[in-house]
């Protein structure tokens, strides 16, 4: 377990480093800095003295390796540089986010699982039959659809016209404001796991260990219990680890349209102020959190497959 | 080799949409931009405006007709784009190996840790709005994919000796990999394109939506939702339109690549996904 | 020989197509005693295996069970309910396949495997059920049992595995063994070690043994007849020491031919082993006639045109209008 931990995290951090470096050379080499952003957008005209004397102030006016040193140095100790919009600390404005973030994460994932798994097993167990095709076709279908339109639709049925659940806004952060945004949010991976399962299964149901399972005299209720179950799960888990991981960042259009107060919006509010320690902060952290949940998944593999852990 | 009906199905609703763009001009009532009256605001469906009218009372069904114009050249550059990108980098690093293909992955997995549409709002945010930067912003994120099945192609073509047998009649490098190695991966790689272009689709509609793409008043499908969104009680039908439109045309070409897959790479029938 | 443990009569099994049904196995009878090994080679691709899988009751799409009657102890099987196959296998008939690779579950320990049959059958709890999948795993002479219990398949070698589907075939004391191509996937050397566990084990346990193989010399070592099967029928049967000195179907004789002897080689000097030329035919595409005939080197018009009938002769049957 150790050891696949270590391994993994050989792995993780060199593509966090590298991760880093190419979001600080993005917003730092290539035009349209956050100033002269400042005067396109024509909200405000900035004397040049004013101008010289912020840039000093942010260290912009440094050398590029320098200030990627210290820019990489002050990460090490959780300082995410501060917000060029409201002067608090990066870490603070995103620290506050977290929470409603994983939340709607969480509650898309669960929802993705609980229904595309259950989906994609029913469609495999009984190909061809009416639930496969009613799951494949659903499953086709959401993957189509664009999260933000289903949301909006989502909205305008349950909450404007049937009046059943808020319809954006957090709320006091429960479940009903809960709800929508999570089921928006949790359609496209929905549909992908239904596939995924549904393939997973009928590879396995054709597998060699199978028909002895079957040759035992087992019912197929048993075979599937006892040998289908554990070794799809081992295939679903990919598809689960990397559209988890990537849900934070599928998240972005989500939360902006349920005005949900999460890292996602937060990215995008600080795009449009052209906040770029914001921006590059909030990037941090999508990508902290996919590298985290697939650590965790490939510990999951370990639990999982004995193969794994001898091999 | 038998054409399922996913291909079928697929294949006209993508023939429509692409119908659509091509011949805007004609099939459209009004025009898109210019054709604003205020007395015509807001007018739920009927007979002479399809799909109703927008504030500024625009036909609705005009500017979808024009807006298919921008989500399918989005669609179908910034993944031609991804394409090349992918193809060129898993060839190449599936190739010659060594620190390139050490590279190259690294690259991917980067690729892979930074969820595209967030790169994609990176770039935008640095680049500004616009139809250009929307085709570099999509163009550049995901080509990861094709790029993995590019390269794991080689690699098992290379053991197969395909690739030996090639460099011991002479040819070069260059040569090997176009004519040797790229025809065996065409079918997979049409495959992937065909599904990569249904998620730029998306992520345009995603990107205007949120103000970075395409800005109003030019009709993309995105930027259609992004102006009714503020109006869904009001006029319901601004929002529902629009997005049937991205839902019908990024199903046909999901569909289509499932129906692809199926003709031209039957192996991966039991394993797809 | 008093009533057959397993009579297989005139058994067809059928082959959904494009749009066509084919027979995949045609005419198939055989007769299995109680305790007796008998044995069914071909190349692959004659049925053989699929045979195997109806006595199982375990045919899947596109396969189907056509005419004939499967008769296990006085029973007809082949239109039994799905309920009753299941009390049968495994506890009347258990199974042995070919991959040991694979045929075992990669994500559970192989005690568990076996313990599976005293549950499923015997009604034993899974305690129970695991002490008696230790003393399965030390008669197949795995070594230090109370330890490879907990093993998991890919900690066993190929060999070891074979002996744990052996253990899982055999642990409810069936009447019938069927052995599809137990030892192909495996090295030469343990093929012998698990041919004679298997042999040994049946013997002592008074289980018969229905072995299909497409290695002659293999199946008539252990078994007291043998049955040649070729592009879907049996082509000839006959008891195992007179298949080597009197084969009757060409097609056998060229099998026979394709042998290695020990001693051959000094009195007919160095001579290149005989092989039969062609191939297997598909089963869309069987010839007409004897489905031998564009392999067979002493075809007439009659293998042409019409298929051979069986003929009985002496304590075996042919199927061939040239036998001898």
């Amino acid at each position: 377990m150790l050891l696949v931990l270590f391994r993994r995290l050989g792995n993780v951090i060199p593509t966090l480093l590298a991760v880093i470096a190419l979001v600080f050379l993005l917003f730092s080499v290539l035009p349209g800095s956050f100033i002269s952003g400042m005067n396109e957008d024509g909200r405000s005209v900035i004397d040049p003295a004013v101008m010289e004397r912020m840039r000093k102030e942010m260290g912009l006016d440094e050398p590029l390796y320098e200030r990627f040193v210290k820019y990489v140095g002050k990460l090490a100790t959780g300082d995410l540089g501060t917000s060029f919009r409201t002067r608090e600390p990066v870490t603070k404005l995103i620290s506050v986010r977290i929470w409603p973030s994983l939340k709607l994460v969480f509650a898309a994932m669960a929802f993705a699982i609980l229904v595309g798994v259950t989906l994609g097993f029913l469609a495999a167990l009984k190909p061809g039959s009416f639930i496969d095709t009613v799951s494949m076709v659903g499953a086709i279908s959401g993957l189509s659809l664009s999260q933000f339109w289903f949301g909006l639709m989502l909205m305008y049925l349950f909450a404007l016209t049937l009046n059943w659940l808020p319809s954006f806004g957090y709320g006091d952060g429960g479940l009903r404001n809960l709800i929508l945004p999570a089921v928006a949010l949790g359609v496209g991976p929905m549909a992908l796991l239904a596939r995924t399962t549904r393939a997973a299964v009928l590879d396995v149901l054709n597998a060699d260990f199978v028909r002895t399972a079957r040759s035992k005299g087992m019912s197929e209720r048993l075979v599937v219990k006892w040998h289908v179950l554990r070794n799809a799960l081992v295939l679903v888990i990919t598809i689960v680890g990397l559209q988890f991981g990537s849900l934070m960042g599928q998240a972005v259009v989500v939360e902006k349209l349920f005005a949900w107060p999460g890292v996602g919006s937060l990215m995008v509010d600080s795009v449009f102020q052209r906040d770029m320690p914001a921006v590059q902060g909030c990037i941090l952290m999508i990508v902290l959190f996919f590298l985290f949940i697939n650590t965790l998944v490939d510990l999951a593999y370990v639990v999982i497959d004995p193969r794994i852990r001898y091999g | 080799m038998r054409w399922g009906s996913n291909t079928w199905v697929g294949g006209s609703l993508v023939a429509i949409a692409i119908g659509v763009a091509v011949f805007a001009p004609w099939i459209a009532l009004t025009d898109p931009v210019m054709d604003a009256n205020l007395m015509n605001a807001e007018l739920p469906p009927s007979w002479e405006f399809p799909f109703g009218t927008d504030a500024q009372g625009r036909d609705i069904y005009s500017r979808i007709c024009y807006g298919a114009r921008i989500s399918l050249t989005v669609g179908v550059v910034s993944q031609i784009c991804n394409s090349l990108i992918g193809v060129t980098l898993g060839l190449t690093a599936g190739y010659w190996g060594g620190w390139w293909d050490d590279f190259v992955s690294g690259l991917t997995n980067l690729m892979l840790a930074i969820p595209s549409l967030v790169f994609a709002l990176a770039i935008m945010a640095i680049l500004g709005p616009g139809l250009v930067s929307l085709v570099i912003a999509l163009g550049l994120t995901s080509w990861s994919y094709s790029c993995r099945i590019a390269r794991a192609q080689v690699l098992s073509l290379k053991s197969q000796g395909y690739v030996q047998a090639a460099r011991i009649l002479g040819y070069g490098d260059l040569r090997i990999m176009f004519t040797q190695v790229l025809p065996n991966i065409l079918g997979p790689l049409i495959v992937i394109a065909t599904l990569g272009m249904g998620g730029a689709i998306l992520a345009e509609a995603a990107l205007s939506f949120l103000g970075l793409g395409i800005r109003p008043p030019f009709p993309s499908w995105g930027s259609m939702l992004s102006e009714a969104r503020d109006q869904i009680r009001a006029a319901p039908w601004l929002s529902v339109f629009p997005g049937l439109a991205i839902f019908f045309t990024v199903l046909g070409l999901n569909l289509l690549g499932d129906g692809l897959r199926d003709i031209l790479d039957p192996q991966s029938q039991t394993r797809r996904a | 020989m008093n009533a057959p443990l397993l009579k297989v009569d005139d058994l067809h099994i059928t082959l959904q197509g494009d749009g066509a049904t084919f027979n995949a196995v045609e005419n198939v009878s055989f007769e299995i005693g109680r305790g007796e090994a008998f044995g069914l080679v071909g190349e692959s691709g004659c049925g053989k295996s699929i045979t195997a899988l109806a006595v199982m009751g375990l045919l899947r799409r596109p396969l189907g069970l056509g005419e004939g009657r499967i008769v296990l102890d006085g029973e007809e099987i082949q239109n039994a309910s799905a309920a009753r196959l299941r009390e049968l296998r495994g506890s009347r008939i258990g199974m042995i396949f070919q991959e040991p690779m694979t045929a075992l579950n990669p994500l559970s320990p192989v005690g568990r495997q076996i313990a599976e049959m005293f549950v499923l059958h015997q009604n034993a709890s899974w305690n129970e059920a695991m002490d008696r999948a230790e003393e399965a795993l030390r008669q197949v002479r795995v070594p230090s049992p109370e330890r490879r219990i907990k093993d998991f398949p890919h900690q066993l070698s190929g060999g070891m595995r074979q002996r744990v589907m052996i253990a899982i075939a055999l642990a409810c004391r069936p009447d019938l063994l069927i052995a599809d191509e137990p030892t192909t996937a495996l090295d030469v050397t343990v093929q012998a070690e698990i041919i004679d566990l298997m042999a040994e084990l049946c013997a002592a346990k008074g289980t018969a043994i229905l072995m299909i193989s497409h290695d002659l010399g293999l199946v008539a070592n252990m078994c007291r007849r043998v049955a040649v099967m070729y592009a879907g029928r049996i082509v000839e049967s006959q008891g195992a020491e007179a298949i080597f000195a009197t084969p009757r179907h060409p097609y056998t004789k060229g099998l026979v031919d394709s042998l290695p002897r020990l001693g051959e080689r000094s009195r007919r000097g160095r001579q290149r082993l005989r092989e039969i030329s062609g191939v297997v035919p598909s089963i869309a595409a069987y010839p007409s006639g004897c489905r031998f005939n564009p392999r067979c080197s002493s075809a007439t018009d009659i293998c042409r045109a019409t298929p051979p009938d069986v003929t009985a002769l002496g304590s075996g049957l042919v199927r061939c209008h040239h036998h001898e």
